[in-house]
């Protein structure tokens, strides 16, 4: 426990490393462009990764069109099906989540959050852009080249994937599929080793790692897990490429295609199952782990509260990322593994289910005596909590071996990774970006168009995923192009399907208001001043908003006290800035962190 | 005040929907009766759970909105509390844990009077061989397959004069009798799904994996293929006819003189292995 007296750095470590020199920029394009501004880095992230949604949001209309109105869309064929699904999937997965929450967030907040004038490794950190825009472009050109993107489904599970049967099988798809995974790694790993060294390492005079803010944490994690995770991918996706080019048979086992006998033999396709979900699962939470602390941190400003059971919530992260290592397999129950594995693997799956219990209470503990400001980037929170308990609950169903056995490869299983891992997460990217958008533009985001995009969205995403379960324990297979003539399937599956496909059209037409009001707010927005939400944290304390290069002026702050003193008694606000020095009620400190 | 009413409304509305919901699972018509159980176990704890948490998280919102003058309660943490609801998480997790494991070891452990099946799936559609009189089934290879070795059977293995062999077809099966059925594929992944059996498996290509369940109504069921297979995947279905037994036996012995003459010894492709 520490206490820091007023107007003094007792208790604040001394500098241990000189203020750094940065690069200048000497031109627009060095600053703007090849610039090396974590800033701009993470603004150049986000735009591409926000495209990419885009891209990602059409494809999503697209199948949705042909589940609810199977056969109206003649251009919708099966091929066409598969290939949207695909990359839809890979799309927000890695492209636009990954990207978006390390890539964009990451860029943005680590340095400003932690005291820090830039990433440690600035020039790096601008290839790990450039490398990223290179992969999702070799991405999208695979729509373009002769036999369209692979349709494999975003597993890619071979020997499929690299046979005739699949769109892109043997054409250009599955090649470019793998190498533009294969880059994007390369310019993650970049970013990821950036993002673990400046937490570690650059940090202010007095952010020991117990005083960090969850969203720091979340982030600084799931770097961790991702630069851990990622390899599996990588190797995966190298093998399967020599299987396909050089004609290597490390996935291949003795087969026939299409009834012609393949001189392959002796590969093993469960191996790649194994490769995938080594990376899978932990991905799950590399891109779970940064919203969790982004929304921690948007609960507790806009409770006024601190954020119940800090410590707990810094293991529970840790907790969730060190489980995640060993779970995978759980993705995997009815793909003819060993069956005794299910034993293990369900135990593990089931016990991660703690921490993550732990995480929500605090977050509801933290409601729970606050001081509730209903603004646009808290509704997202609650929004939050809301898709994000009913996913993780579904995944209860999904983690308890034989109850995967029915559900498996069902709806079921759509729904709930849509609900826990695309529409939670989506919502809190929302949430984070109506949070700090006056810090990067220095104006508010319009609040009644943020109102609106938030009803729809979240009642939307809810009206859409939540039904789709009930399809799957009917036993409705997910990745089916028609559902025609199943029969035992009513009609009445086929209306809510119907129903499914316009809500979602509806849903996406929202987010043109979100759109447009990123750019109309540019420059109509109310102007937001350096702190328009009376927030703790160290990004809101700059100098000048939006942030110069160097984020600090001449002085790097100096920090004394946790991310979470809202609403301290006695204090005449209520809130105190993590550099605003003076008597501070005991907050916990584990040791010295 | 209209957040938390709407908050309100989705915890409720939810629970609602899944009463009155017209889309649930199909009738069962095998043995694992016990998973619907597991499932149903599941439903009430996490459905509990989501209605507290929601409903909590709707009172806190009314209770403890913002208003002229209040101030929110500094509390960093409260060990008590939070190890209370470690410990009854960890108990509502036992409680679908250990029934789920329990039942899995079921489903795992074939009982020694079950039947040897084949199911045969390829792109995109099934083929099944069941044990003639001998109830053996004989060996095969992926490499053997050809115009007249459909399945690939090793023809010098005796035991693959009586195979039944039906391509394409429709599967019968004797009711109350468990099967156990081996999966196999000689192209890519695959996946036996029956909804009415709650069962499924892949179909690994290298490998034989299997399933075992005992159908317990007759009837006639559809087989979906459910993993990914390629363009032709939602076709890729069969039936399942599950027959008193008189009924199956007079289908098999005209199904045992009818596909006989197929597995006689070929000429070409026979007994040699291709390398």
């Amino acid at each position: 426990m520490v206490d820091v007296p007023l107007g003094s750095t007792a208790g604040v470590a001394a500098p241990d490393v000189e203020d750094v020199e940065l690069y200048h920029p000497h031109s627009w394009v060095t600053k703007y462009v090849f610039s090396q501004d974590a800033k701009v880095i993470a603004i150049q992230y986000s735009f591409v990764a926000l495209s990419v949604g885009l891209i990602a949001l059409v494809l999503s209309w697209l199948m949705r069109l042909q589940l609810g109105f199977p056969g109206v869309f003649s251009f919708i064929d099966a091929n066409a099906y598969y290939q949207f699904i695909t990359m839809h999937g890979m799309m927000m997965v890695v492209y636009v989540l990954t990207a978006l929450f390390l890539g964009g967030f990451g860029n943005y907040l680590i340095p400003l959050m932690i005291g820090a004038r830039d990433m440690v490794f600035p020039y790096v950190n601008m290839l790990s852009f450039w490398i990223y825009l290179l992969a999702v472009l070799i991405l999208v050109a695979s729509f373009f080249v002769p036999g369209g993107p692979t349709g494999a489904g975003w597993t890619l599970y071979p020997p499929q994937a690299i046979t005739t049967g699949t769109p892109g099988g043997q054409d250009w798809g599955i090649i470019l599929m793998l190498v533009s995974l294969m880059v994007f790694i390369i310019g993650f790993t970049m970013g990821g080793l950036n993002y673990v060294v400046t937490v570690l390492q650059a940090r202010a005079r007095g952010m020991t790692l117990m005083r960090m803010p969850l969203t720091v944490w979340g982030i600084f994690t799931a770097s961790f897990m991702a630069l851990l995770a990622f390899p599996a991918l990588f190797v995966g996706a190298v093998m399967m490429l020599f299987d396909r080019v050089l004609g290597t048979s490390f996935f291949m086992p003795a087969m026939v295609e299409m009834g012609q006998p393949l001189d392959r033999n002796g590969g093993s396709p469960l191996l790649f199952q194994h490769l995938f979900w080594f990376f899978g699962h932990p991905e799950v939470y590399i891109v779970a782990l940064p919203a969790f602390g982004i929304v921690s941190d948007l609960i507790s400003t806009h409770a006024r509260r601190n954020i119940f059971g800090y410590r707990m919530m810094v293991w529970a992260l840790l907790a969730i990322g060190a489980l995640s290592f060993i779970v995978w397999a759980h993705h995997m129950y009815v793909s003819g593994m060993n069956p005794y594995f299910g034993f293990f693997f369900a135990t593990t799956t089931l016990i991660i289910a703690i921490p993550t219990a732990i995480k929500v209470y605090n977050w509801i503990l933290t409601l729970w005596r606050g001081n509730i400001h209903l603004n646009v980037p808290m509704l997202f929170a609650l929004a939050f909590i809301v898709t994000f308990v009913n996913g993780g609950l579904t995944g209860l169903f999904l983690g308890n071996v034989v109850v995967d056995v029915p559900l498996s490869d069902t709806m079921f299983v759509v729904a709930h990774f849509h609900m826990v891992m695309g529409v939670a997460p989506i919502l809190v990217i929302f949430g984070a970006i109506y949070h700090w958008y006056p810090k990067v533009t220095g104006r508010m985001l319009n609040d009644g168009l943020g109102k609106l995009h938030f009803w729809v969205t979240f009642l939307g995403a809810y009206a859409i995923f939540f039904p789709m379960h009930y399809l799957g324990l009917m036993g409705i297979p997910r990745r089916y192009h028609d559902i025609a003539d199943m029969a035992f399937v009513p009609p009445s599956a086929h209306t809510l399907n119907a129903f499914i496909t316009i809500v979602a059209l509806i849903v996406g037409a929202a987010q043109l208001a979100f759109v447009f009001n990123l750019f109309w707010s540019l420059r109509h927005g109310k102007e937001a001043g350096g702190n328009p939400w009376r927030a703790t944290t160290l990004e809101w304390q700059t100098p000048e908003t939006p942030p110069p290069h160097g984020n600090w002026g001449k002085h790097l702050p100096v920090v004394h006290r946790w991310a979470y003193d809202y609403s301290v008694p006695g204090a005449d606000q209520d809130f105190l800035a993590q550099n605003q020095p003076g008597p501070t009620r005991a907050a916990p400190e584990a040791g010295h962190g | 005040m209209a957040v938390a009413f709407i908050l309100v409304l989705v915890a409720l509305g939810s629970v609602l929907f899944h009463l009155v919901s017209p889309w649930w699972w199909t009738p069962i018509a095998s043995n694992w009766r016990y998973i619907d159980n597991t499932i149903i176990i599941t439903f009430w704890i996490t459905g509990a759970v989501f209605v507290a948490v929601i409903l909590f998280m709707a009172y806190c919102v009314y209770r403890f909105r913002h208003q002229p003058g209040r101030q929110a309660h500094y509390e960093p943490e409260n060990k008590r509390l939070e190890w209370w609801l470690t410990i009854v998480t960890g108990v509502g997790v036992a409680a679908m844990l250990a029934p789920g494991l329990f039942v899995w070891q079921q489903f795992i452990t074939v009982p020694d009077d079950a039947t040897d099946i084949e199911i045969f799936g390829q792109q995109w559609q099934w083929s099944f061989r069941l044990p003639g009189p001998d109830g053996q089934l004989a060996t095969s290879d992926t490499r053997l397959i050809g115009p007249d070795n459909p399945l690939g059977l090793n023809r010098d293995d005796p035991k693959s004069q009586d195979d039944v062999v039906i391509e394409g077809g429709e599967l019968h099966l004797p009711v109350n009798k468990p099967v156990k059925a081996l999966l196999r594929s000689p192209d890519v992944l695959h996946n036996f799904y029956v909804p009415e059996f709650r069962a499924k498996m892949d179909l690994v290509p290298g490998q034989i994996s299997y399933i075992w369940f005992t159908p317990i109504r007759t009837g006639t069921f559809e087989i979906l293929c459910a993993e990914l297979c390629g363009v032709g995947h939602p076709q890729m279905r069969g039936k399942v006819i599950v027959q008193e037994e008189s009924e199956y036996q007079a289908w098999l012995q005209d199904q045992a003189t009818t596909n006989f003459a197929r597995l006689t010894p070929g000429t070409k492709n026979g007994a040699v292995l291709p390398d």
